[in-house]
């Protein structure tokens, strides 16, 4: 009886510590949320969403060309890391046996660690000193070398979880390997393979150090790729840093539209992955 | 009667394991051909070595000669994509593709190889599905996943998928061990008709089974072919003690 008593109390202790662990885990998060909003939501306004910077000292004026500079960054940098990462994640699972597999895995997984400053400083030396110019291009590149790894190992991840019946049963109809691979069980990975995409995507939305030496920003509107652009990351860094109260407060909201926009692609691609299986 | 396929002195091995050792078969024409043995006996083995699925599993090989109407599948100028739809497989596990809809994967084999004719595909998934009595329950349903129906359904789907690419022969690996006895049933009495217009070869752990459904019958061991004769005969008269103790039950 003793011993029983024993046990239900650590039984109940325990589980006490993982619900307060849970909660614990979860207080950075709701603490910089309800900060972010309570400073950022009194500077959001029309003008915000749709008028340039004005000069130091002016008041007003907001970040439009820099929200746009991160969409058209973000959409850049997606165009040529997604197709790269699917790809080389189909490689991976379908095709690679021997040694250059494990070297692009442990590569891959290297680069995932490689602080995104580094990166930044590769893409400023192996683009941005050659062509003698801060451009959208040149951030672009930076970013999509940062969403590579992600996009790879998930896309992996994910067409190794498809059964290796449906290979059989798909080469057994006479569908040659190629369709077989990408008609068939990339189709069957994709709720997996999304969820990567999306998060690599919501990694570089908020990215700033690799931006620092590449797009550089802008405080006008876009001016074509080979020119520097505007980025919300890096608007609310030179924001945050300025001496101006009125800026630093357009820091905040900033920060408040970032978060909101990464928040809103993590609920895009929880829900595409939830109606797909 | 004429043979569909001749196996000469046909090896496979996985590795350095030689699981399939000189086997030498007829198996007629439009007959159903059960291959019977105990589990690891190289059944499964031999028949993916008739379209040639064993060697896409890494590391294995094939010795010898396997001719389907007088030509050796393994000739140097054979495409085995092109004969993977004159020698279909059904699976022991049902995998109907999960993304794909039922009138989908009933077409999937035609579409992925370029045929893209709505009439031609309506038609040949209306057939296909009639062949595997499997229309009259999905026809209101063509567009529902492959996945919404029952383990037996799903089979006879997986057999329409298989007969929708025009084989002349079609492989069954243990089509039923994943089945209830109804469904075991409906997929026996499918066999029965298409053995009329196609040539059936089935791996079978259920003796039964076999005698029910195959007018010929192999009997496997240890990676041999120990007996092969009219069912009726392996049944009612073994002429190897082997096949006598395995069919009786004593081992296996």
């Amino acid at each position: 009886m003793n011993n029983y008593l024993r046990r239900k109390i650590t039984d109940k202790l325990m589980r006490a510590l993982t619900v307060f662990c849970a909660i614990f885990v979860l207080l950075p998060l709701i603490s910089i949320f309800v900060y972010v909003i309570s400073k950022g939501i009194t500077s959001i306004n029309i003008d915000f969403f749709t008028q340039l910077p004005k000069p130091a000292g002016e008041p007003g004026g907001g970040m439009a060309n820099a929200i746009i500079g991160s969409l058209i960054l973000t959409g850049m940098a997606s165009l040529w890391a997604i197709p790269a990462g699917v790809l080389g994640g189909v490689y991976l699972s379908e095709f690679s046996t021997n040694k250059l597999g494990t070297l692009i895995r442990f590569s891959a997984d290297v680069l995932s660690g490689v602080p995104s400053i580094v990166i930044g400083i590769f893409a400023y030396s192996v683009w941005v000193r050659p062509m003698k110019s801060f451009s959208a291009l040149s951030g672009a590149f930076a970013l999509g070398i940062i969403m590579i790894p992600t996009i790879m190992r998930t896309t992996e991840e994910a067409i190794r979880m498809v059964p290796h019946d449906l290979r059989e049963a798909s080469l057994a109809l006479g569908i040659n390997r190629f369709k077989t691979t990408i008609r068939i069980i990339l189709k069957t990975a994709m709720p997996g393979t999304i969820t990567g995409v999306m998060l690599s995507i919501a990694r570089i939305f908020g990215e700033t150090a690799p931006l620092l030496f590449t797009a550089f920003g802008n405080r006008f509107w876009h001016q074509g790729m080979t020119q520097p652009i505007a980025a919300l990351p890096l608007q609310i860094f030179v924001y945050a840093i300025s001496p101006f109260e009125d800026w630093q407060r357009q820091a905040w909201a900033g920060a408040l539209v970032l978060i909101g926009l990464t928040f809103v692609i993590s609920l895009t691609s929880r829900l595409v992955t939830k109606r797909k299986i | 009667m004429k043979n569909t396929i001749i196996t000469n002195n046909l090896n496979a091995y996985f590795g350095k394991t030689h699981a399939v050792k000189d086997i030498n078969m007829k198996i007629g024409e439009r007959v159903a051909t059960a291959i019977i043995g105990p589990s690891g006996c190289g059944k499964s083995t031999f028949i993916r070595c008739l379209n040639r699925m064993h060697e896409v599993i890494p590391g294995t090989s094939v010795r010898g000669d396997v001719l389907l109407d007088g030509k050796n599948i393994y000739d140097g100028d054979v495409d085995p994509i092109e004969l993977r739809q004159k020698v279909g497989m059904v699976f022991q596990k049902p995998t109907p593709f999960p993304t794909l809809s039922i009138y989908e994967n009933v077409s999937v084999g035609l579409k992925l190889n370029g045929i893209n004719k709505k009439s031609y595909l309506d038609e040949i998934v209306e057939e296909s599905l009639k062949k595997a009595a499997l229309w009259d329950e999905v026809k209101d349903k063509l567009k529902a996943s492959g996945m919404s129906l029952s383990g037996g359904q799903q089979q006879r789907l997986c057999i329409a998928r298989a007969l929708a690419v025009k084989p002349e022969v079609i492989l069954f690996d243990e089509p039923c061990s994943a089945l209830d006895p109804i469904s075991t049933t409906k997929i026996e009495e499918l066999i029965q008709q298409l053995k009329q217009n196609y040539t059936i070869v089935i791996v079978t752990h259920n003796m039964q089974q076999a005698a029910r459904v195959s007018d010929w019958t192999a009997f496997f061991l240890l990676g041999e072919l120990i007996e092969f004769g009219k069912t009726q005969e392996i049944f009612t008269n073994p002429k190897d003690k082997r096949t006598e103790a395995y069919i009786t039950g004593r081992f296996g």
